[in-house]
């Protein structure tokens, strides 16, 4: 790749507790497009997407996003940096408004107009739910909240663990179409256990077992050798349609 | 392009649902005790003399709940910063005796809130260093927070002992906040009045606060989420840091109250209120300021109705009050929702 990575993870072991998560992960994520992350429950994704942020801080290796190191700073400054997170519970502030959700998300000021209306636009939902505290919304909704959170202000990159887990079909169609349109302006790390969607809208991939990197690749590659998936992913994973 | 979402439109969206419920268990309370107290001045003095304790115990608790909610520090050190405002307060009030004995009221309350003032600022201040030193290296360790914030609030009563002396001290009201505004059979108490005032303009501040502004939602947000407050960009240590100092000042000013209303002071002030206010914040919900002003008339109207009506079970009664709304609901009354 001629292009130097967006993020790269070098070597990162995680340990949590007395578990040693993350053993040595290999990873990079270029700029634009979605990279997915894939593999079968308690593999490390989830701990992968938060050591990047900070929220667990790694044991060993580093980590840098567009050539600066950010292993072992604070999470706010690594939201600073330009990343912006989705976690797999959402975590939209339940007490407060959608509209009090985006403005907390909105560091810099009001959320541009033309941020608004993309979001709107993307998400034409939210504009029904602005004024409803999150905390009555239902799961699509929530993610919906999830999402336009971090997108409302520029950011470089998205780190998201699974967006459509949970959620109905029809709903999951609308994902993949806002993903899609959402990876034209960003860089995206996806987390998900739903391969249709992951290969819907993935453009690299990493799949990870016990801790590590077993397979880097293009998700073209990946989607067409029905082999490799099944040796790769198992049964853990949804089947291709 | 536009996404559709289907299942996400104005039909699905869920009914808001204002839990108004707890609302109502002051006026069930006050009506249930109306006629065993039999006489309505009695009653309406009970009543009042509930309210202003009520306000006192919300002003001390409201700081308590947001530390709880905030940060996960059960601090039992809370007390020392009711102790300290009280007798910063003593040393203020002894200083400025032309005004508290002056006749003119307006005199009187510009002394009281001088020494307010400078309550507030002593703990707040004192609350930085107790956040700093004692609290800090006990993050996420709750026996921890137990023993090293009980082991703050001994050592901070012994050394108001040192400074001030151990004996009781005689906190008097200013002349013009002294008796009562008597019609018919009915007596308001001056003091009392003012008391619920001061508790009413907190609680009116704090939901502005937390309401309307930033720095307000981004404490609500911390309550439920510290980890994602930090994701989005923010430090939360600094909230927080803000947060104890003013639950600091909040509880040094009840302090003052407290000490007023009793009309003496001891080291130990705080460990008698202290007991109050934990079963305030755990009735109200911890973390939520709405449910600790609720939880505080309540305790406080339970309190002087019982003492009033059977003295012997006046001591028990707040717990028994607390058993039975955890029993109806065992979150508080007003849960805030954690992640």
């Amino acid at each position: 790749m001629a292009e130097s990575p967006l993020l790269s993870l070098e070597g990162v072991h995680t340990h949590i507790g007395q578990y040693h998560i993350l053993q040595g992960v290999d990873l990079s994520v270029p700029q634009g497009g979605v990279t997915v992350l894939l593999g079968r429950n308690g593999a490390g994704k989830t701990t992968a997407l938060r050591t990047v942020m900070g929220l667990w801080k790694p044991s060993r290796g580093t980590i840098h996003f567009d050539g600066t190191k950010i292993s072992g700073l604070d999470t706010p400054d690594i939201a600073g940096a330009g990343i912006a997170y989705v976690p797999e519970s959402m975590a939209v502030f339940a007490d407060l408004t959608v509209e009090e959700n985006m403005i907390l998300a909105a560091r810099s000021g009001p959320i541009a107009k033309d941020r608004l209306d993309r979001i709107f636009t993307l998400f034409p939902a939210m504009r029904t739910f602005w004024r409803t505290p999150a905390g009555v919304l239902s799961g699509g909704q929530k993610q919906m909240v999830a999402i336009s959170r971090a997108i409302c202000e520029p950011r470089r990159l998205i780190l998201i663990d699974e967006p459509t887990k949970g959620l109905a079909p029809a709903i999951i169609e609308a994902m993949i179409a806002a993903f899609r349109e959402l990876k034209r302006e960003t860089s995206i790390l996806l987390v998900e256990q739903n391969f249709r969607f992951a290969s819907a809208i993935g453009d690299s991939v990493h799949v990870m077992d016990d801790g590590k990197i077993v397979y880097s690749g293009m998700m073209a590659e990946l989607k067409g050798n029905a082999t490799l998936q099944t040796r790769l992913l198992g049964l853990s994973l949804e089947p291709t349609h | 392009m536009t996404v559709t979402t289907n299942g996400s439109g104005r039909d699905a969206l869920p009914k808001l649902k204002v839990d108004i419920l707890p609302l109502f268990l002051p006026a069930i309370l006050a009506a249930v005790s109306f006629p065993l107290i039999g006489s309505v001045s009695t009653w309406v003095t009970l009543t009042l003399a509930a309210l202003a304790m009520g306000m006192m115990i919300f002003v001390i608790a409201s700081g308590l709940t947001l530390v709880f909610g905030l940060m996960d520090v059960l601090n039992f050190g809370h007390g020392a910063f009711i102790a300290v405002g009280a007798y910063l307060a003593l040393t203020v009030l002894g200083q400025l005796q032309g005004l508290t004995q002056s006749d003119q009221l307006a005199l009187n309350l510009l002394a009281l809130a001088i020494a307010a003032l400078v309550a507030m600022i002593g703990t707040g201040g004192l609350g930085y260093f107790f956040e700093r030193i004692i609290v800090r290296p006990v993050y996420g360790q709750h026996l921890r927070q137990i023993l090293v914030t009980m082991g703050g609030l001994i050592v901070a009563e012994q050394l108001l002992h040192v400074i001030f002396g151990g004996d009781q001290k005689a906190m008097p009201l200013p002349n013009g906040l002294r008796g009562a505004f008597v019609f018919g059979d009915i007596a308001l108490e001056r003091f009392r009045l003012l008391a619920v005032g001061v508790g009413l303009t907190v609680f009116v501040t704090m939901m502005l606060v937390l309401n309307r502004t930033r720095i307000g939602l981004l404490i609500r947000a911390g309550v439920e989420n510290p980890e994602m407050v930090e994701a989005l960009g923010y430090r939360i240590r600094r909230i927080f840091i803000g947060v104890f100092m003013a639950g600091s000042a909040l509880a040094g000013l009840g302090g003052v109250l407290w000490a007023l209303y009793r009309e003496t002071l001891t080291a130990a002030i705080g460990g008698d209120v202290m007991v109050l206010v934990f079963i305030v914040i755990i009735i109200g919900g911890l973390g939520s300021v709405g449910g600790c002003f609720l939880g505080a008339v309540l305790v406080a109207l339970t309190a002087n109705y019982v003492a009033f009506l059977a003295p012997k079970v006046a001591l028990a009664s707040n717990i028994l009050l607390m058993v039975l709304i955890l029993l109806w609901r065992p979150q508080g009354l007003y849960p805030v929702a954690k992640r």
